[in-house]
């Protein structure tokens, strides 16, 4: 294999010039505040503006107009998780216009991957990805969301992100 | 606790209250009582020099410590972002947090390790940086204001032994030893190869360093660094105290830069230490207080080196034309001096820092091969021409610039009869196995 190397010039020979025109650039940006200014995010005090509508953060359980949990507990999403980091448990539900309803839903968000293929799975639109990133805990059994923390999530972002579409609750 | 916590200012006031009141009189009561005394002990050299050789080396310690947080900094604006500012105001608190750090991790010995060595090694390495400042001239002569118009002055330097420059060269030497003996007491082969790598790499820098401090000797005629700096401050070209080593052997100065850079373990030639980013190198099985002092070590070497190219070539204390600051022997003008002496050393250290982030680094042929095919000819070269102008008696400067000019563009010259190649291997590998390498 033959290896073109392109010739250097007179005064990249000399090396010396080059340096100094590398630091040149070099100094350029030391001293060039203003495109600090522009680049840098200070965190926390200054957050990243994020496409709300798109971004995947923590789950939510939505809530449908009389307040119950939407979902029916088809096992679609848990089905569909690549992670396997969905465990619910289905019962009969007390509600007339519904055949089952989940007793457990738990979700552990440290195994998820964040994907959104448990809300793209949903066939009523009951699981959701919100905009919420900054997720902290103590232990990891605290970072295991059962029902009713999906549900408080879901009572924080309603305003934040409403739900896609109407809450399917009969089957017409 | 809750006082202090909604109080802060006001408890700290008051604790300044405190404690530097009675610090204050016990100030004014002993220098009321023993003032003859200490003024007598002042005027003395050698306890003058004790007193200097404190507060140069809490000064040092201090400067050590924030050059971490220098270094931080201008890499961060060089690579468009800011460096630590959270801790404290604009991060000023970072070397603190680092320092406590450092104190409070675990310290791990390995097992099988050479005891005395791997303890040693640290120590060596910061301990030989150090002493490299007793014969930096940080602010000429001076007297108190106490001594007689015809007493002896004293000079603001540490000891000003006869053979400063060769007791500077023979500590700097010492430094291999640490990095040597961390890599081999380590009982890890990486450790010990990067350790060797580093020694060859100061080994083979310390001949063009010690050449170009020949020049400049050869230049002065005198070992003793408040010579050297005393004879820049005559004038030329009609400027008073232009009389700088650099205005004379710009080349020597270069390459005096190039072979600090090298003996520093700096960029571009840190291949020691990048061995230690990437796989493991002298320091790896150090942790807390021994790794610290590596790293301080290295901050040690550069303001080393930085204080020593300042005094040989670029005039040490003097700014041309001003000559209350270069020759009057008063304590504020010494004062002044010592910030000029620090300013320059200051400017120096953040030429390297940029250095560092403006240049990939060697690899470690090209280090070896730049360091005695070109530096170690064009320095021999160099103190050959500047005998050879003394000997001849032709005038200084002149001969000295035109020296430096041709000697330049001859190298140059050599470098474009190899095809530009200075360390690389491409003239060689065509001769030796007939691999034709295709120009362009």
């Amino acid at each position: 294999m033959q290896v073109r190397q392109p010739t250097l010039t007179t005064t990249e020979r000399l090396y010396l010039p080059q340096i100094l025109g590398g630091m040149k650039t070099t100094l350029r940006h030391m001293f060039h505040k203003r495109l600090r200014d522009e680049t840098v995010v200070q965190y926390p005090e200054h957050k990243r503006v994020l496409r709300k509508e798109n971004y995947r953060g923590v789950h939510r359980l939505n809530r449908d107009e009389q307040g119950r949990v939407a979902c029916v507990a088809c096992f679609m999403c848990e089905t569909a998780c690549p992670a396997h980091c969905i465990h619910i448990e289905g019962a009969d539900s007390p509600w007339p216009d519904r055949e089952k309803y989940p007793i457990r839903f738990d979700i552990d968000e440290l195994r998820c991957i964040y994907c959104g293929m448990c809300e793209e799975a949903c066939p009523v639109d009951a699981i959701e990805l919100t905009p919420e990133y900054q997720l902290v805990g103590h232990s990891r059994d605290e970072m295991i969301f059962d029902k009713e923390k999906l549900l408080m999530v879901y009572d924080r972002t309603r305003g934040e992100k409403p739900r896609k579409s109407p809450p399917i609750t009969g089957y017409e | 606790m809750n006082f202090f916590k909604a109080h802060p200012i006001f408890c700290v006031f008051c604790a300044l209250i405190l404690v530097g009141l009675p610090a204050l009189f016990a100030v004014a009561w002993a220098w009321a009582a023993w003032h003859e005394a200490i003024q007598q002990a002042m005027a003395d050299q050698l306890y003058f020099s004790v007193f200097l050789a404190v507060v140069v080396f809490g000064v040092i310690m201090g400067a050590v410590a924030y050059c971490i947080l220098l270094e931080r900094k201008i890499s961060a604006w060089i690579q468009d972002r800011y460096g630590p500012n959270r801790v404290g105001p604009c991060g000023l608190l970072q070397p603190i947090a680092d320092g406590l750090k450092f104190l409070l991790k675990e310290d791990i010995i390995p097992a099988n390790v050479d005891k005395a060595l791997f303890l040693l090694a640290p120590w060596m390495i910061f301990v030989v940086a150090l002493i490299g400042f007793a014969i930096i001239p940080w602010g000429g002569e001076f007297r108190w204001p106490w001594m007689a118009d015809d007493a002896e002055p004293l000079t603001a330097q540490v000891s000003s032994i006869d053979i400063g420059l060769l007791y500077l060269l023979a500590v700097s030497s010492l430094g291999v030893y640490g990095v040597v003996l961390g890599g081999w007491s380590s009982n890890n082969k990486y450790s010990f190869y990067g350790g060797m790598r580093a020694a060859a790499q100061m080994l083979s820098y310390e001949i063009p360093m010690g050449l170009c401090i020949l020049v400049a000797i050869l230049m002065s005629g005198q070992l003793r660094l408040e010579g050297i700096v005393a004879a820049q401050s005559a004038e030329l070209l009609g400027v008073s105290a232009l009389n700088w080593n650099v205005c004379y052997y710009p080349l020597a100065a270069l390459i005096l830069f190039i072979t600090a850079l090298a003996e520093a373990n700096r960029m571009p030639f840190d291949l020691a230490e990048s061995e230690q980013e990437l796989v493991g190198g002298y320091h790896t099985e150090y942790s807390a207080m021994k790794l610290a002092l590596f790293f301080l070590a290295e901050y040690a070497h550069m303001i080393t080196a930085s204080a020593f190219m300042v005094a040989l070539f670029f005039g040490g204390y003097l700014i041309p034309g001003w000559t209350w600051l270069n020759e009057d022997t008063g304590v504020a003008a010494m004062l002044c001096r010592m910030a000029v002496t620090a300013a320059k050393i200051f400017g120096f250290i953040v030429l390297m820092m940029v250095v560092r982030w403006t240049l990939p680094r060697f690899r470690f042929d090209q280090l070896m091969r730049l360091g005695w095919k070109w530096l170690v000819p064009i320095s021999m070269i160099l103190v050959a021409a500047q005998t050879v102008i003394i000997y001849a008696d032709w005038p200084r400067w002149p001969a000295a610039l035109a020296a430096n000019v041709l000697i330049f563009l001859a190298a140059g010259f050599f470098a474009a009869a190899r095809d530009g190649k200075i360390t690389g291997r491409q003239s060689s590998l065509r001769r030796r196995t007939g691999v034709s390498v295709q120009r362009a």
